[in-house]
């Protein structure tokens, strides 16, 4: 029997029927994330319900050797849970369970695979919600966001994934379970949660994850605010964060990714507009009143041709349908496209901007742009249509002139898709091989034998000696047997 | 470069070094270490040296590499919310006129320092700690490599955190030489709201001020051995905001609205040369410790001064409420009659990411949890 034989008949045995998947036509739904195309066939896919269970999975991986990715949703735009093709996927769809909701502790614990908006609509009861919110955040993981630290446009106020996850429980690559940080805040020893969180599932797998819960915003205030380029809707935006005003939100969308959106889900933005601005105030009512004129006097200075203030709850939703749907709109004007991810400080902006503009100019590509003003995260979309002879090439060639444009102006090449598979190639061009080597420690310290999600983050793997010897200390009844 | 004979201030914990250097940059700093590295000398890095007696002493030490030539603001960025900032500057020299580094450094501490033992204070509850704050840092090896992680964009998942790794590591795993934090703009106004409220109503009084939507920059207190407890409650934004915050607050609450805070307000509440516990535990958990604390009600992070014989009935009560407890300073006799750090989940791994980092176990050896 091959390894992954070997390890399908295990775990079939260990786990029960219906968890172990080898059917091929079954294994190919598996075969991408949210980047399609990268495709790999995985080995084989298991489907764990619990910490045990996923221990005992990643432990007959290393009894035979064999690299294991972790899934939650699928939705990464970074190749992240690119499966291996003779490696294991395991996947957290039967790791749903809120576990517990503690408002008094302002805590939820949940499963891995618990949707990142479900514990949302938990947490709304006694008043409170989960702040990280991406725009995926119907469908995607609690799992797959704290592996990718995930951000959403109100973190420009509230932080990310990593300022939100207080505890994870972690299957380590050897097989063993540990708790990194908890319910109670400063864990003593190293902060190890905080080098977990955003490690794309390269330090083990998290099954169970303890999140802080916000409580509510007493108002929130929505403008949308049309401007006659991205240049002038940035100046508004400096003008803002000049004041003092931290916003929960500073959302822009350019006029080719206004079409798209306006096609796909008549969000009725201003028409004409060269770009639009989202502006979402929250917080006490008083606070949020005074800063609302604020914003509005500064977007009405710096030449907003529209100002439209959502009225109640379902014009702020349409306001922010537009942009929500946005990546998914393009594809409507657009048969195929990449989506860029990288950062810039944020007063560079219009002249990066413009320089987009002009690589895509002088490539003959269209570029549609959507980003996160308020933090200068960028996600230019690169269309193209793959059909067509060299046009696939052309935008890969845009698209990497728009990620060395990021890095010279000192930003950085993701602000939340993550490196996964796509990008693990550009991180020399932003780190040094000893910056590069120095995060391999870590790397090493987790998982010496180089079996989670290899290939993924770094462009070389990095050899990390003596690999010790494997060790059950936390099977589940180490004792049990002797008895 | 700078080395020179250790002289008589030169000890840790008591134990004397033999020499010191004072790097005035990454390259001087990554020299000294490249030496440090090839003689097998123990290292312990100095800040302003405040605390330097706090924790364990060192099991050895040869090189005490000392922060205050690596000094100075490189870099702020006012439009983008950011500073660049060299370790070795006193967090007390630091001005960023409209904008702050919203930390709350101890009195005489450096920006290393700060990072290195990730201190915190009041507004932990607004702003986090070091390690929310933190978005790049630059770290000289135990084998003088240098390293950068992170960089000077507030958004940026290219990489591991190793910020987070350096925060919070006590100078056991490499030198901070330079960081890069973001920065919020200075409130317009602030107000503390203080009342005093009977200990048995305590946990009623913090979850109302956690229902009433005021978005609070701290809530503190100050539990004393018996009678009623003060509560502090900082609130920061506009004039108009704070204003209406403040009122209803007072009405919650009882007690009054003032412009300064209370003298204990972010205070340690040992003694000079007393036994320092920090204890954390759950929200719900803060007003069920049973004795005399001071801190951070709003995060479940408090101060408590102790005797060696305290110090395990405290640890079991934080253990008790799902928490920790840590003895951050004691004199030499308690230190060697206590265990500091309590237990320490995941320390096999833990001296795992040692073991890659300072094979040697040259830096700060014994310092830190588990005698790492
Ligand atoms: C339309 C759309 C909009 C998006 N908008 C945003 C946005 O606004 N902000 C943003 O940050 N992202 C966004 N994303 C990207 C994506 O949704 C996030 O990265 C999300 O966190 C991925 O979650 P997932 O459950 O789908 O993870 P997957 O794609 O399944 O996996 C992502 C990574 O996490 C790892 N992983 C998954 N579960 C675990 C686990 N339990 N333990 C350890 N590792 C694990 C995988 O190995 C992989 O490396 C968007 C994606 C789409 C398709
Ligand atoms: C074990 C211990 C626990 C502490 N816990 C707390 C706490 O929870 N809350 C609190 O308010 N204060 C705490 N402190 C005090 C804290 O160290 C000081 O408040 C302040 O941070 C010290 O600044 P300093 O510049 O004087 O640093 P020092 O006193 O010189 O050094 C403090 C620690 O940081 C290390 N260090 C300093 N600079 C660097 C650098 N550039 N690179 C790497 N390591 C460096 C030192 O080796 C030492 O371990 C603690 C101190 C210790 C030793």
């Amino acid at each position: 029997m091959t390894s992954l034989e070997t390890l399908a008949a295990d775990l079939r045995t260990a786990l029960g029927p219906g968890r172990v998947i080898t059917d091929r036509q079954e294994l190919r739904t598996y075969e991408c994330d949210g980047l399609a195309h990268y495709k790999v066939t995985p080995g084989l896919v298991v489907l764990p319900r619990d910490t045990v269970e996923c221990a005992r999975t990643v432990r007959a991986c290393v009894a035979e050797n064999v690299p294991f990715v972790a899934r939650g949703s699928g939705t990464g735009l970074s190749g992240g849970a690119l499966p291996h093709a003779d490696g294991v996927l395991i996947v957290t769809a039967k790791m749903r369970d809120i576990l517990e909701m503690a408002p008094d502790d302002e805590r939820a614990v949940v499963q891995p695979g618990v949707i990142n908006l479900d514990v949302s609509r938990a947490a709304a009861a006694p008043g409170y919600y989960y702040a990280p919110d991406p725009s995926s955040q119907q469908i995607c993981s609690i799992g797959g966001n704290v592996a990718e630290n995930s951000g959403g446009a109100h973190c420009l106020k509230y932080g990310f994934t990593t300022n939100h996850v207080l505890g994870v429980q972690v299957v380590t690559p050897d097989g063993d379970v540990i708790e990194l940080g908890g319910r109670a805040p400063d864990t003593p020893g190293y902060d190890l949660l905080g080098a977990f969180v955003g490690a794309e599932g390269t330090l083990g797998i998290a099954t169970r994850v303890t999140v802080k819960l916000t409580r509510l915003p007493e108002a929130v205030r929505t403008l949308l605010a049309a401007f006659g380029s991205p240049a002038a809707a940035g100046a508004a935006t400096s003008a803002i964060i000049a004041a003092g005003v931290v916003p929960a939100a500073i959302e822009m969308m350019d006029a080719l990714a206004i079409e798209a959106a306006e096609a796909a889900v008549r969000c009725g933005y201003p028409p004409g507009a060269g770009a639009v601005l989202i502006v979402e105030l929250d917080g006490p009512a008083a606070e949020v009143d005074a800063q609302f004129a604020e914003v509005t006097a500064l977007c009405e200075s710096n030449g907003a041709t529209a100002l439209r203030i959502a009225a109640d709850a379902a014009e702020r939703a349409l306001i922010w349908k537009g942009r929500k749907s946005a990546f998914a709109a393009v594809g409507r004007i657009s048969p195929d496209y990449i989506v860029q991810d990288g950062v810039i400080p944020r007063t560079a902006l219009p002249e990066v901007l413009s320089r987009i503009a002009e690589t895509a100019g002088s490539h003959g590509v269209r570029v549609a742009n959507v980003f996160h003003a308020g933090d200068g995260n960028l996600h230019p979309l690169v269309l193209f249509d793959g059909t067509a002879e060299g046009e696939a090439d052309r935008a890969e060639t845009v698209s990497g002139a728009i990620i060395d444009l990021c890095i010279e102006y000192g930003g950085s090449i993701t602000g939340e898709h993550g490196v996964g598979a796509d990008k693990a190639k550009y991180m020399p061009r932003m780190y040094s091989a000893d910056d590069l080597t120095t995060m391999q420690l870590l790397r090493c310290a987790f998982d010496p034998a180089g079996l989670a999600n290899p290939g993924k983050v770094f462009p070389t793997p990095r050899l990390c000696g003596e690999v010790p010897r494997v060790h059950r200390a936390t099977d589940p009844a180490p004792a049990a047997d002797l008895f | 470069m700078s080395w020179r004979a250790a002289g008589d201030g030169d000890t840790v914990g008591g134990v004397p070094a033999r020499y010191v250097a004072e790097p005035a940059s990454t390259e001087e700093a990554s020299a000294v270490l490249t030496a440090a590295a090839t003689d097998d000398l123990a290292v312990v890095i100095r800040g302003a040296g405040s605390k330097l007696d706090w924790g364990l002493p060192p099991r050895r030490l040869d090189l005490i590499v000392d922060t205050s030539r690596l000094a100075g603001v490189v870099e702020h960025a006012a439009g983008d919310l950011i500073t660049v900032v060299r370790a070795g500057t006193r967090t007390a020299d630091l001005d960023f006129g409209s904008q702050q580094l919203a930390l709350d450094p101890r009195p005489g501490a450096t920006i290393g320092g700060t990072v290195a033992a990730n201190t915190s204070g009041p507004r932990r509850l607004l702003y986090g700690t070091a390690r929310d704050l933190l978005i790049g840092i630059t770290v000289v090896r135990p084998d003088g490599r240098v390293a950068r992680a992170g960089g000077k964009v507030v958004k940026n998942v290219a990489g591991y955190d190793l910020g987070k790794l350096f925060t919070g590591s006590y100078g056991t795993l490499g030198l901070i030489t330079e960081c890069v934090f973001r920065l919020h703009p200075v409130p317009r106004a602030r107000s503390w709201v203080t009342a005093r409220v009977p200990a048995e109503e305590l946990a009623g009084a913090l979850a109302a001020i956690r229902g009433a939507q005021v978005v609070p920059s701290a809530v503190e207190i100050d539990r004393p051995e018996r009678g009623p407890v003060a509560v502090a409650v900082l609130l920061e934004g506009t004039a108009e905001g704070v204003q209406d915050r403040a009122a209803r607050l007072v009405e919650l609450l009882g007690g009054t609205a003032v412009t300064e805070p209370p003298g204990w307000f972010g205070a340690d509440p040992w003694p000079a040369g007393g036994v320092g516990v920090k204890l954390t535990v759950p929200l719900s958990k803060v007003a069920k410790l049973p004795f005399p604390l001071r801190g951070s009600a709003g995060t479940g992070v408090l101060y408590a001064t102790a005797t060696a014989e305290s110090v395990a009935g405290m640890r079991a009560a934080a253990t008790a409420a799902g928490g920790y407890a840590v003895v951050l300073t004691a004199p030499p006799e308690v230190r060697d009659r206590v265990d500091m750090w309590g237990p320490v989940p995941a320390l096999a791994l833990m001296r795992r990411v040692k073991e890659q980092f300072d094979p040697g176990h040259r830096f700060a050896p014994g310092r830190f949890v588990g005698g790492i």
